[in-house]
């Protein structure tokens, strides 16, 4: 690994570090779940003693060292728990997307060799058996919640607790087994590897990330440094178990750190549990920023008009000075004394009716967040970073640092991480952190990772003078016009996102006369005009093909490209046409990636006939799609699909004399 | 407690029998002289064009409705009439057509109303008991919680934990069935009456639906008797159907048979496709 410092103090895994936290912080909780109601919490001590049983339990059941193990479903203490457990005897877990349809499980199982397969539910052991035959080494499968297994009658079926007792029954069948067990983990090695981690892959079949212990917990260690962690953190695990971030924020860093992890009740009471725990560190990628955003205008909307007007008038001052309080910069007397009235009388119960109160760092990843939103996080007085990461990294190659936040940059590379832009304009980067290689893909590794460490990120970005990198977007999507206009689609993309009507969108331009738009709009937002206003609807093609909602999406296109044109050198991608899809993109069918990314290629061959409208003038188009359900089954939605032009704006001159 | 009987009834066994009952209202004969079993531990339904007399029928086995003729024997007990709440009191619960929440209260509170039934067992017997509930604390409190912790095990296996506070006027119409559901399983019923529990719902909803049924029944044992339009949802999770027509029973048996049966298509099914 070159000239990098290899793995920090004695406990260079997760089992050793399980046993230090253990003895360390032994009182202190290390994890926590809502069940019927109330927060159940274990401590590191107790969870010391379910791993031990749990991981007895699987080595009696024939895991072997080496073997891989894979995890699906929703963030469960269990779950989590199972990570460490298989590492302790040396196999290597395997965490699969919980909402992957069975044929996708298959590839991930067949092509990581998975031998132990751990549900977190009927759902996933169904999807599993579902696809048995093409998964053939499946030799068990473990569940934690058993509702609705009972009658399987399945002898490879096993359910948590059994797999608990039967480790149990081993330690009393031998004294010596616990002891055995910690011997085990003595042995174990920073460089052996820890996960593998498929991701989601915007093109082509997935690739499984191999990453050490060394990678994850040092990576995990600078972090914790950076910010200054300590045990005392709350966390709230709810992003997808098998995505790095998850790895990093809701495991690596506990076991570094010590703070407690918890887990919400179900995925749909996430934003009751936030309000609830109230974080320290929380971890969002922009559309649950967005998604908090837009909650929080659609009720104000529909408030008094007294607390509509108090709102918009202290939301202002926050625009205006809370950030340059933030960042401790000089402010007014006056001003200082508007900010802290209104964090008495908006920000504060608005932070808190959030769970945003006690946050101290807060990071935002995954693709550009728009500099609005971020802004308006930031101006309420909530330390809100951006990051730059990959999967392939263990997350950090770039963070803001406090008091040097530019929104339109993703920061300045941490302590040990080293990043440099190649003449083509990409991104590269070394550190400890950075991948052993792709599972069973040689080739896939070394078209990325070069001899001596560096890795090429697919992205295009350059340093600003003050050293923050900014990163356009994917190297190979950045395109131009056919004048030769620069035309950077993620980024206009990103400002239509602001406005809270729009959901998602994809441009087109590159080599083409001029840039164009497909729109999707919000469901929730526009469905709350539609009622505010009386507008009837069954569907959201119902909705999305009405002419008031057409109406509402060009104004705010049209505020963007007079935004658009304040800005010389992206003023000649405003966009010129687009249309209101008649279906939400969504990664059943294939149209975006299980992190909510648009596959854009596929987008723009699913879609040829209206791209082919939007650029040659017609009014209007006819599109039949193939829908996949959650099941699996398959239906179609057609229909006529409505274009409209929009005006241009003349790009403006720069203004040399700053105001 | 009269519903300790019953208990000695083996899966499999006649749970309830429904012998030559004849319902009617004036000139209207709603009810003709039906009969029909459900047996421990089977899903049953009951099907039929409209005015059939499905709805009667199940207000006559919870004892809405005073049947003319006829006698119900359920677990062993015979009897002719009855009220609602002598139904309730020997296990029975049932959920509506139409919804029939309190709709300003939360969905916790609209599921602890399903306990009262079984609260009162026992409380407010002794003077002392008067006085605890009247501060809360002490055995009332203590009670409080065991019955809070059953609800939320109801709320768990329902999966409606996102909407435990919410007033469930505000909720929408699959959501309110859901919850209407878990008030009647607050009374631990042995036998639960389903009055189109999908009625009005989407795809989506009538699928969750269909695995609560399922899993009810499957988990804890419970006698379940639907009335259902549906009839995909009825010949996937029936064990046993019976078919009426103009308040008669036209056939009965298990769904393969029922859907086979000429009478059943020419009455309800129409011309098979």
């Amino acid at each position: 690994m070159g000239s990098v410092k290899s793995a920090r103090g004695k406990e260079n895994t997760f089992p050793k570090l399980l046993l230090r936290n253990a003895e360390k912080f032994s009182a202190h909780p290390a994890m926590r779940e809502k069940d019927l109601g109330i927060w159940q919490s274990w401590t590191w001590s107790e969870v010391l003693q379910i791993v031990e049983a749990y991981a007895l339990g699987l080595k009696k059941l024939g895991l072997k060292r080496g073997e891989k193990i894979s995890i699906i479903g929703d963030n469960r203490p269990r779950l989590y728990w199972t990570f460490v457990a298989a590492q302790s005897i040396g196999a290597v877990p395997v965490p699969v997307y919980q909402d992957a349809v069975a044929e996708e499980m298959a590839f991930v199982l067949n092509h990581a060799e998975v031998t132990f397969v751990v549900c977190e539910d009927q759902e996933q052991v169904d999807k599993i058996l579902q696809v048995k035959d093409k998964t053939k080494g499946v030799r068990h499968i473990i569940y934690d919640d058993g509702r609705g297994l009972g009658d399987y009658g399945l002898e490879t079926l096993h359910s948590f607790e059994a797999v608990c007792d039967l480790g149990r029954k081993v330690m009393e069948g031998d004294g010596k087994a616990g002891e055995k067990w910690r011997a085990g983990i003595a042995r174990g090695k920073g460089s052996d590897a820890a996960t593998i981690l498929y991701t989601s892959g915007t093109t082509g079949q997935p690739k499984g990330v191999v990453l050490s212990h060394d990678n994850v917990l040092i990576a995990a260690t600078i972090g914790v440094e950076f910010e200054g962690l300590t045990e005392n953190e709350e966390v709230l695990a709810y992003l997808p178990m098998a995505w790095v971030g998850d790895h990093i924020f809701s495991y690596g860093q506990t076991y570094v750190a010590g703070f407690c992890v918890s887990c919400p009740e179900s995925p749909d009471t996430m934003l009751q549990d936030l309000r609830e725990i109230g974080p320290t560190y929380f971890f969002a990628p922009p559309p649950i920023f967005q998604n908090l955003l837009t909650t929080v205008m659609i009720r104000m909307e529909d408030a008094s008009a007294l607390k509509r007007k108090m709102f918009n008038y202290f939301i202002d001052v926050a625009r205006r000075v809370g950030e340059p309080i933030l960042n401790g910069e000089k402010v007014s007397g006056r001003d200082r004394f508007l900010y802290r009235l209104g964090d008495l009388l908006v920000y504060g119960p608005l932070k808190n009716t959030l769970g945003l109160s006690r946050v101290r760092i807060g990071y935002t990843a995954g693709e550009a967040i728009g500099p609005e939103m971020f802004k308006f996080f930031r101006s309420l007085g909530i330390n809100l970073k951006q990051l730059y990461g990959q999967t392939e990294s263990s997350v950090f190659i770039t963070i803001q640092p406090d008091g040097d936040i530019h929104a339109d940059t993703v920061g300045k590379p941490p302590p040990e991480v080293e990043v440099k832009i190649a003449k083509s304009g990409e991104v590269l980067y070394r550190s400890a952190g950075v991948f052993q290689n792709y599972y069973k893909n040689a080739a896939a590794t070394r078209k990325t990772k070069t001899r001596d460490g560096w890795v090429h990120s697919g992205d295009a970005g350059f340093f600003d003078d003050l050293g923050n990198l900014k990163i356009i977007d994917r190297a190979k999507d950045v395109g131009r016009l056919k004048d030769g206009t620069l035309f950077p689609p993620k980024y206009i993309e990103n400002k239509l996102k602001f406005f809270p009507n729009i959901k998602e969108v994809v441009t087109f331009g590159h080599g083409r006369e001029f840039c164009a738009a497909f729109i999707n709009i919000d469901l929730t937002a526009v469905g709350n005009w539609a009622e505010r206003n009386n507008v009837a609807y069954a569907s959201y093609q119902e909705l999305a093909a009405l002419p008031g909602v057409y109406d509402m999406i060009e104004e705010n296109i049209d505020a963007m490209n007079r935004d658009l044109a304040r800005e010389p050198d992206v003023a000649g991608s405003q966009v010129r046409r687009f249309l209101i899809l008649h279906k939400e993109l969504d990664a059943d069918d294939g149209e975006l990636t299980r992190t909510s990314k648009v596959r854009r290629s596929f987008v723009a061959e699913r879609y040829a006939p209206l791209i082919k409208a939007l650029y040659d003038g017609s009014k209007s188009a006819f599109i039949k799609t193939e829908v996949t359900f959650e099941d699996g089954r398959k239906g179609t939605i057609e229909g006529d699909v409505a274009i409209r032009d929009l005006k241009v704006y003349p790009a403006e001159i720069r203004k040399e004399a700053a105001e | 407690m009269s519903r300790a009987n019953g208990a000695d009834i083996k899966p499999g066994e006649t749970f309830l029998h429904v012998d030559d009952i004849s319902l009617s209202f004036g000139g209207v004969k709603a009810i003709q002289s039906v009969s029909f079993d459900i047996k421990k531990g089977e899903i049953r339904a009951i099907i039929g064009p409209n005015g059939a007399g499905k709805t009667s029928m199940l207000n006559v086995i919870n004892g809405f409705y005073q049947p003319q003729q006829g006698t119900i024997t359920f677990k062993g007990e015979t009897r002719r009439e009855m009220r609602p709440h002598h139904a309730a009191k020997q296990g029975i619960a049932r959920t509506f057509q139409n919804v029939a929440l309190f709709r300003g209260m939360s969905t916790l509170d609209n599921i602890m109303t399903g306990r009262i039934a079984r609260m009162r067992e026992g409380l407010l017997t002794t003077l002392s008991d008067v006085f605890f509930s009247a501060i809360y604390f002490g055995p009332a409190k203590r009670r409080e919680m065991k019955e809070r912790e059953y609800v939320e095990h109801i709320i768990e296996f329902l999966e409606i934990e996102a909407i435990r506070r919410t007033p469930v006027g505000r909720l929408p119409y699959g959501m309110q069935k859901r919850v209407e559901l878990g008030r009647a399983l607050a009374m631990e019923p042995d036998l639960l009456l389903l009055d189109e529990p999908m009625a009005g719902m989407n795809l989506e909803e009538k699928g969750d639906m269909s695995r609560f049924v399922l899993d009810l029944n499957d988990q804890f044992g419970t006698t379940i008797a639907l009335i259902e339009h549906d009839m995909s949802v009825v010949m996937d999770i029936s064990d046993r159907v019976v078919v009426l027509d103009y308040g008669r029973k036209i056939a009965d048996g298990t769904p393969d048979e029922v859907s086979a049966n000429q009478d059943v298509i020419d009455a309800y099914l129409g011309v098979s496709h």
